[in-house]
């Protein structure tokens, strides 16, 4: 079983606050962390060759600092990593980054599955993962919530959805994206972090992965950001309730009916 | 599909949304789709056409030309009782490159999520995930869509000028459906799927609906949240109490759901869904950033919490301050079920 794991380098907000200006977040001095939704794809991966034997692959998208994350993935147990950095790659929208992203899972060749996090919490959009599938032409599995089983032939994965869940099989090679009750992720071992730092990673060009061009980078991507604006602030004037606990039941509630609310 | 002079432009037309279909029903977010849809066919003067892949849907054709479609494409086939995201995809690729919409709108939930990235990617065109706001602009009818980034705390303005169709997602709730008008008349057209358009690279095997905990909690009005402050999950059999009054749903903070008191789906936030309720009660969660970006664009928030000075407390419209045993259960006292 080969595995690939795609991770994506993202502000962490940790500490992050909100300009109450701007109403941006600062982003000034937030160190860039792992995608925490791809933690648990990671984490997938890795029971999956731990139960079947194979090889977890993680690889990234970005900027030469991205490599971090590759080192991050190997630390838990992925064996190798993949970085992808080229100018070229530069402004790549969902369209470019899922093109990039397929043409570095053919160009690593016979893997079996491909996992991602449900979404990047920078762009929030949830797109990537189908995204590949579809450059790839492979089925997919969208907000998996539990991979039931797993043999070479196909996976058998429990799909999170507004009502409920629905569980599916679905032919391998494919491309599934995970939720976080899929699993717990592992604290990294002091061997993994050795590990990590040891293994050499390469970087791939676009031209490395054989991508044409015209379908990479801003020429590739069909979506421009053309601005951006902070959110409409609220224009409230707040109400302190400050009384006794019946004094402020009785105000909540005519706030609530003045509003036809209740 | 690229489409950038302005004759091969001008061949694609009218405005598409694309049916939200849960267990042979179309949801409530097709409805409030319609109602954008029509504003912008309305600057394009073009028609709003609706596309439905279900199964035993057809029937519902009438209800979406109240609700404001000029048109009913439906494909409507046993095959399509459950959801197949890959099969989907191909039939309505098959009918955009049929029809050529100008524009396409689908429900951003997990499955119009799944199918509309796989469409785009196929018939090489942009797609906005999550849109909150649409227009068009006067100058050249580009479709401008508008989405909050970072969590909500930037809102960036896309445009795709050289792709048709334009495809979105937009979120629930977010949009107004319109009143439906039953004299309101519309053309159906019935299409089948022809035989080998289907790849059978995934089969359903089994389907489980939550109804008795089926939260919507991106489609709710009035939501209940709680956080470590209630100590546990009998504090949440309060809340839930409290949420069936009102009608609402139950949210929580990440604190709350990694202890264990409610499932993840409850869950509210940066890594669990982003709501936009009329109506959001905050009991017991201070609000850290990664909460207050799931909720912060509700329009009400009412805050519980005996510290005064929490990011949520400042946040909320109304910010009681007291403890929540002995608020919440006065509140449930004044409020009747019904
Ligand atoms: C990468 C990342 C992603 C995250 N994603 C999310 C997310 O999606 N959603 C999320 O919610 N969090 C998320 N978090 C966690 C977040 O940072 C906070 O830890 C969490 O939201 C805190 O939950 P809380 O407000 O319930 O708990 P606390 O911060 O402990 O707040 C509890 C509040 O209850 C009040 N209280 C206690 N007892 C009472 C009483 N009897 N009556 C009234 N008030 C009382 C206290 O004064 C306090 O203000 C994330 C964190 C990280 C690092
Ligand atoms: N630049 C990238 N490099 C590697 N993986 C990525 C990249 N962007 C997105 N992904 C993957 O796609 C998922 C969804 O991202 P998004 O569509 O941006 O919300 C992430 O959780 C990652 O697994």
């Amino acid at each position: 079983m080969r595995i690939v794991v795609c991770v994506k380098q993202v502000p962490g907000t940790h500490d992050a606050k909100i300009d109450p200006e701007t109403k941006r977040i600062i982003r000034e001095g937030i160190k860039a962390v792992i995608n925490p939704f791809d933690t648990y794809a990671l984490e997938a991966a890795v029971q999956i060759k731990e139960k079947h034997g194979g090889e977890v692959i993680v690889t990234t998208m970005g900027p030469p600092r991205a490599v971090t994350v590759l080192r991050e993935g190997i630390t838990v147990g992925a064996d190798r990593g993949v970085l992808l950095s080229d100018r070229a790659f530069g402004g790549s929208d969902t369209w470019a980054t899922s093109y990039a992203l397929a043409k570095a899972v053919e160009k690593i060749g016979d893997v079996d599955l491909v996992i991602c996090g449900k979404q990047a919490i920078d762009g929030d959009t949830a797109q990537v993962g189908p995204g590949i599938a579809a450059h790839l032409g492979w089925p997919q599995a969208t907000y998996v919530m539990d991979v039931a089983d797993i043999t070479k032939q196909e996976i058998r994965a429990k799909r999170m959805h507004e009502d409920g869940w629905d569980l599916c099989s679905i032919k391998l090679p494919a491309v599934i994206t995970v939720v976080k009750d899929i699993n717990q992720p592992r604290v990294p071992t002091l061997k993994g972090r050795l590990a990590a730092e040891e293994k050499e990673i390469p970087t791939w060009s676009a031209e490395d992965i054989g991508a044409d061009p015209v379908l990479i980078g801003l020429n590739g991507s069909p979506t421009r950001v053309v601005e951006t604006n902070p959110p409409a602030g609220r224009d409230k004037k707040s109400v302190v309730l400050n009384g006794t606990a019946q004094e402020n039941v009785r105000r909540l509630l005519q706030e609530l009916r003045q509003r036809s609310l209740v | 599909m690229i489409a950038n002079t302005n004759e091969t432009r001008a061949e694609y037309q009218h405005v598409w949304v694309v049916a939200e279909v849960m267990g042979g029903e179309i949801q409530k977010v097709t409805y409030e789709l319609l109602g954008a849809a029509r504003s912008l066919a309305e600057a394009r003067k073009s028609e709003v056409w609706c596309v439905v892949l279900g199964h035993g849907v057809t029937a519902q054709s009438e209800s979406l030309f109240h609700g404001g479609a000029d048109v009913a494409l439906v494909v409507d086939d046993e095959d399509f009782a459950e959801f197949v995201d890959e099969d989907q995809a191909d039939v309505l690729t098959r009918l955009i490159r049929e029809h050529k919409p100008e524009i396409v709108l689908c429900g951003a939930t997990t499955r119009g999520r799944a199918l509309i990235p796989r469409v785009a990617v196929v018939a090489n065109c942009g797609l906005t995930a999550d849109c909150t706001e649409l227009g068009i602009d006067p100058e050249n009818g580009d479709l401008l869509q508008t989405r909050p980034a970072f969590g909500g705390n930037i809102m960036a303005t896309i445009r795709s000028a050289d792709h048709r169709p334009q495809l979105a997602t937009v979120r629930p709730r977010v949009m107004n459906e319109l009143e439906p008008d039953t004299s309101r008349k519309g053309r159906l057209i019935e299409e089948s799927v022809r035989p080998g358009e289907r790849n059978g690279l995934k089969k359903i095997l089994e389907v489980f609906t939550d109804t008795e905990n089926a939260i919507n909690l991106a489609d709710a009005r009035f939501i209940i949240a709680g956080g470590r402050g209630l100590r546990g999950p009998e504090g949440f059999r309060m809340l839930k109490d409290l949420a069936e009054r009102v009608h609402g749903a139950v949210g929580a903070s990440r604190a709350a759901v990694d202890s264990g008191w409610v499932p993840y789906y409850h869950q509210v936030g940066q890594t669990g869904q982003t709501v936009q309720a009329t109506v959001y009660f905050a009991c017991g969660i201070s609000g850290q950033i990664q909460h207050l970006v799931g909720m912060q664009s509700c329009d009400f928030i009412i805050a519980i919490d005996k510290n005064p000075d929490t990011p949520l407390m400042q946040l909320a419209d109304v910010a009681v301050v007291g403890d929540l045993f002995e608020i919440i259960p006065a509140l449930i006292k004044e409020l009747p079920k019904t």
